[in-house]
């Protein structure tokens, strides 16, 4: 404190700094040094967190991208009359007699053979050998191909057809020589097989649409099961969840802000909206299950019941965050508004509510965002079932029909044995993300758009 | 020491009384803000309340358009007539009076639109116009009134928020203009503006005077002496003193407000 007393020679005074203005005061110092330090604990605990981040992702995209590639083989088959189409009158009723078990003799018949054309033999394989190298899978496609398209029948078309989850596995490392030996699904030769059909390029990794697109497989066809239901599954969720949301939460926000009487009720009615936010989803999903699938009778895995329990978990949310932004808006322009006489509803519809919007849409699409990723209370309603029908159309009553959801999805895929499900978990985690970062990023476009300044 | 205009004074007097307050007194909750005042507001003259701040005058001008009704603690009691109206009966609903008595606030707060939209936002909300016509001629003769018109004519679709400290006012009182009110509540409009714009809004109540009768809060009692021609001295919530102008600034009857105006009291 020595400094800030005047020197002799400086003026006469009692407060203020003297001394020169180059020279930084040791008060100064101190001064700076603290902004300094507190600005290093700022980049520290940032660059921690993207450090964690950057961990996640990289871990994510290292397991789940090959998620999206399948070895598939490449080779011609000659769509036979005589196999597929009997009575030979191309009738779709009569061909849909034609069973799977014929489309697999026809696909293992026709690697069969193209082996041999191509030359391409291991010591002492069996046929049984070679043909269970094909996707248990496989054989159904080719038939859905066929019967949608009957012009098929006589032609050669050359057919992807994926090879079995080991086979793949082979080819991504997850499976080695080694630790094959005592598998029972696959044999040391038909290592041999896929390393010359890899030579020879009938075997190769391509990009799996089906993995988003096909709907769940069982054990036994990993290479089969994809995300398809339970990405309608969500995306159904979601649209109803809006749909919900919004109008309760936005009408409930206005009421409570704009028109509800300061009393001890809405106090109690404001501390339990803030308690609701704070509840464990689980409890949401034991009270969906309750009120919605045993009380209501509705079915148990459908999107609406789930839409329904994620409705009353992220209404409190959406709540909060709608009264905050109504809240924001300021009191000048309600008065403005009052003061032309215009009435409270004209002043909140034609005012408050437009300044509002963005706010509320961010915080709408933020609560959806956390929404989509919850887990425990679809389980508690049974939206882990083993889906492997699409449901339908919105319209046709696909709110209804049983469907799964994606981070239900990856819990289920994780907790499955075979390695190759860990993978397509991991697969469904980045299209979960990707789902999240596109809500995220609309989120930010929407506020950008309506934001406006006063 | 203030110069007052003259020429106004024959006119007041034969103007008639627009507003009549018997006995108000309004509580903020426990605190009692305005206590018993008596006042007769004139038609097509400009009235100015001042006082030292906190003193009631923004309560009182609030009572005159029921704007305390939006503070829940606010309880208004005694009697305030327009043109002989009860304004706080039961029947009478405050937004329909509240297009009669429109309202400029301190802080300029235009809405967040266009500047057309501003001005017809009133006459909209309170079917005015028939026509898409008849509401460009409101826009232009109020924009007009609030001596803007000639500032923004090109740019009408701007907003409204664009505008400078002093447009904007202008534009909050072309907004109040434009439901054709009786009387115009002004609270401290000048209080955010520059002397220039200043200026320009004093004169401009000037000439609403000719058509509305004004009531204006003023912490200036130069501005209270330039633009009035009757003044009421608030004094921690008591009305002190109502006169002509000029008796108030030259010829106070109690001490209080000679305290005020000679700058004793603060
Ligand atoms: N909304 C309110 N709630 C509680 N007290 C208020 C409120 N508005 C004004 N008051 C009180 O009423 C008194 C008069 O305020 P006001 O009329 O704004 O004074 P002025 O405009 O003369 O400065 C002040 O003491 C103020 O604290
Ligand atoms: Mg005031």
């Amino acid at each position: 404190m020595t400094d800030i007393s005047p020197t002799p020679a400086a003026m006469p005074r009692t407060h203020g700094l003297s001394g020169s203005l180059l020279t930084e005061s040791p008060l100064m110092k101190s001064r700076n040094a603290a902004e300094a330090r507190f600005r290093s604990y700022g980049i520290a605990a940032i660059v921690v967190a993207l450090l964690t981040l950057a961990i996640m992702l990289f871990t994510i995209l290292r397991d789940g991208t090959s998620a999206f590639f399948q070895a598939t083989l490449s080779y011609p088959v000659l769509i036979d009359g005589a196999i597929v189409d009997k009575g030979g009158k191309a009738d779709p009723a009569e061909m849909a007699k034609v069973t799977t078990i014929s489309y697999a003799r026809l696909l293992g018949d026709s690697l069969i053979k193209h082996l041999a054309d191509k030359g391409i033999a291991v010591e002492g394989m069996t046929p049984k050998e070679v043909t269970d190298m094909i996707s248990k899978d496989a054989p159904a496609r080719l038939r859905d191909q066929v019967l949608a398209d009957p012009s098929l029948v006589g032609k050669t078309i050359n057919v992807n057809a994926f090879v079995g989850g080991r086979i793949d596995g082979y080819m991504k490392g997850r499976l080695t020589r080694e630790s094959s030996a005592n598998d029972s699904n696959v044999t040391p030769r038909q290592l041999d097989m896929a390393d010359k059909m890899i030579e020879a390029g009938i075997l190769r990794s391509k990009f799996n649409w089906s993995f988003v697109t096909a709907p769940d497989a069982s054990d036994l066809r990993p290479e089969a099961a994809g995300l398809g239901v339970a990405l309608i599954g969500t995306l159904y969720m979601m649209f109803l969840v809006l749909i919900f949301t919004l109008p309760i939460g936005v009408a409930a926000s206005i009421y409570l802000e704009e028109f509800a009487p300061k009393n001890w009720f809405t106090d109690l009615i404001e501390v339990n909206i803030s308690n609701l936010a704070a509840v464990p989803s689980i409890v949401f999903g034991i009270l969906g299950l309750a009120i919605f699938i045993n009380f209501a009778g509705l079915p148990a895995s459908a999107p609406l019941v789930g839409a329904l329990v994620i409705t009353l978990m992220t209404l409190p949310t959406i709540i909060i965050a709608t009264r905050a932004s109504i809240r924001a808006v300021p009191p000048s322009i309600r008065d403005a508004a009052l003061g032309v006489g215009a009435s409270k509803m004209q002043t909140v519809f034609h005012h408050v509510l437009p300044l509002a919007m963005p706010g509320i849409l961010t915080g709408t699409i933020l609560g959806l965002a956390s929404a989509i990723g919850e887990t425990g209370p679809l389980l508690l309603i049974g939206m882990v079932a083993f889906v492997t029908n699409y449901p339908a159309g919105p319209l046709d009553g696909g709110f209804l029909d049983p469907a799964s959801a994606l981070p239900v999805q990856v819990y289920s895929w994780a907790s499955r044995s075979d390695p190759a499900f860990i993978e397509r978990s991991s697969g469904a985690i980045i299209v979960l993300l990707i789902l999240l970062v596109i809500m995220n990023v609309s989120a930010i476009l929407l506020r950008r758009r309506f934001e406006r300044r006063w | 020491m203030y110069d007052t205009p003259n020429s106004t004074e024959a006119s007041v007097s034969q103007t008639h009384i627009k507003i009549a307050a018997r006995g108000v007194q309004v509580h903020y909750g426990e605190k009692h803000a305005l206590k018993d005042v008596d006042v007769d507001i004139l038609d097509k003259t400009v009235t100015a309340f001042i006082g030292p701040s906190g003193c009631g005058k923004s309560t009182f001008l609030r009572c005159l358009n029921r704007m305390n009704d939006t503070v829940s603690v606010a309880r208004v009691s005694g009697e305030i007539l327009l043109d002989g109206e009860d304004i706080y009966d039961k029947r009478v609903d405050p937004v329909q009076l509240r297009a009669k008595v429109g309202m400029v606030f301190q802080k300029p707060n235009p809405f967040p639109k266009s500047i057309y939209d501003n001005v017809a936002y009133g006459p909209r909300i309170h079917g005015l116009t028939k026509s898409k016509a008849e509401l460009d001629e409101i826009v232009e003769t109020s924009l007009k009134k609030a001596a803007l018109w000639n500032e923004v004519k090109d740019r009408l679709q701007e907003t409204g928020t664009g505008l400078s400290g002093g447009q904007q006012q202008r534009l909050c009182i072309a907004r109040a203009v434009a439901t054709a009110p009786e009387v115009l509540l002004m609270d401290e409009p000048c209080s955010a503006l520059d002397p220039i714009a200043t200026a320009q809004v004093e004169e401009l109540i000037d000439e609403l005077r000719s058509t509305f009768s004004v009531v204006i809060v003023t912490h200036s009692m130069q501005q209270a002496a330039r633009v009035s021609q009757k003044t009421a001295f608030f004094h921690l919530g008591n009305l002190v003193e109502y006169d002509a102008t000029q008796t108030i600034f030259t010829n106070p009857k109690d001490p209080r407000t000679e305290s005020y105006i000679t700058g004793r009291i603060g």
